[in-house]
């Protein structure tokens, strides 16, 4: 049994009810769950003695404009043990935009998920430090949102006066 | 060498305090680098013996805002670092010059986005700007001519007027 077959048994049998979708395109392995049960399924993918991923490469979201459930929220996770990158998502329904932070699980998604915040506005629950990562504190909008005008929101960054 | 040579006695030369003030000020322009991103790659190349800034009386590049006379802005300004930007060049004692060095300094240059400010001429007053992506060294020294050239046709008088920077620093709520 290969890696993947072994995580899409595992993950088929423990979360039967949550899993919407597991789809292997290209050879990328990737599992679509509800939001509300993204902090299990991280839970059990890191200590699963035989999947143990054990690191978080990558959070962040797809902002999709006009579908309904507009924000997609991605995590790049990888095993040591297997040697396999997974990616899992989760489509987040109405606003607000939230998820529950996975920064207890993997430590490094803090910034990641910070980041994730400050792009696109999606709020990680129980988040130790959520902050901005780029932005001025105080700046009202998202950038990576696709209603964000390229040029900004004029006057929305302040600007030190031309001195006389 | 020069003109003390020719000399057979103690010598004298007659002037204006303005032309010998301009003078020494212009063939000693003491350098802030504000390098902040890929141009201050060419500026720091534009000190290296090839190119040897120090011709012109510029090789002591000051990391203190307080000994400097011009401020080279060599890199992209974002909205954040211009708050930063502003606080050193407020810090500069009068009179001081300002460069504005390749194209994202001077223009935003291909950064037409959100976070980086088009043109640093929208919070700082611009003597020169330079031309490229980044400049070559030979870019930035036509620069410092300029700003000799601009230098030396100063007088005292036209410093008067300047009250000495309130140093109420502008990011300061």
């Amino acid at each position: 049994m290969d890696a993947k077959e072994l995580i899409t048994n595992k993950v088929k049998e423990n979360f039967s009810d949550s899993i919407v979708e597991i789809t292997d395109f290209r050879n990328d392995l990737s599992i679509v769950i509800l939001p509300n049960k993204i902090l299990e399924l991280a839970k059990f993918l890191k200590e699963n003695d035989e999947l143990s991923f054990l690191m978080c490469k990558d959070v962040t979201a797809i902002d999709w404009a006009t579908r309904k459930k507009r924000f997609t929220v991605v995590y790049h996770i990888y095993s040591f043990k297997l040697n396999f990158n997974l990616r899992i998502k989760a489509n987040l329904e109405e606003e607000p935009y939230r998820i529950e932070t996975v920064t207890s699980i993997w430590p490094s998604a803090n910034w990641y998920e910070r980041e994730t915040y400050d792009m696109f506005g999606i709020e990680f629950l129980n988040h130790p430090d959520l902050r901005r990562m780029y932005m001025p504190e105080g700046f009202e909008y998202h950038p990576l949102r696709k209603d964000f005008p390229l040029l900004g929101i004029p006057d929305s960054l302040p600007l030190p006066q031309k001195p006389e | 060498m020069g003109l003390e040579a020719k000399l057979n006695q103690d010598g004298f030369i007659t002037t204006t305090v303005d032309a010998i003030v301009s003078w020494a000020r212009k063939s000693s322009v003491w350098p802030m680098p504000m390098g902040i991103s890929c141009c201050a790659i060419e500026m720091i190349a534009a000190a290296d013996p090839k190119y040897d800034i120090a011709r012109f009386g510029s090789e002591v590049m000051r990391f203190t805002p307080r000994q400097c006379d011009l401020m080279i802005v060599a890199g992209t300004v974002t909205y954040k670092m211009a708050q930063v930007v502003r606080r050193i060049y407020d810090q500069m004692p009068e009179p001081k010059w300002v460069i504005a060095m390749g194209a994202c300094t001077s223009s935003g240059g291909m950064y037409r986005s959100y976070s980086v400010v088009q043109g640093i001429d929208q919070f700082l007053p611009v003597d020169v700007y330079t031309a490229g992506c980044p400049p070559r060294p030979e870019n930035l020294l036509n620069a410092l001519m300029t700003i000799q050239e601009k230098i030396s046709k100063t007088r005292a008088r036209d410093f008067q007027d300047i009250i000495p920077q309130n140093l109420e620093l502008s990011n300061a709520k």
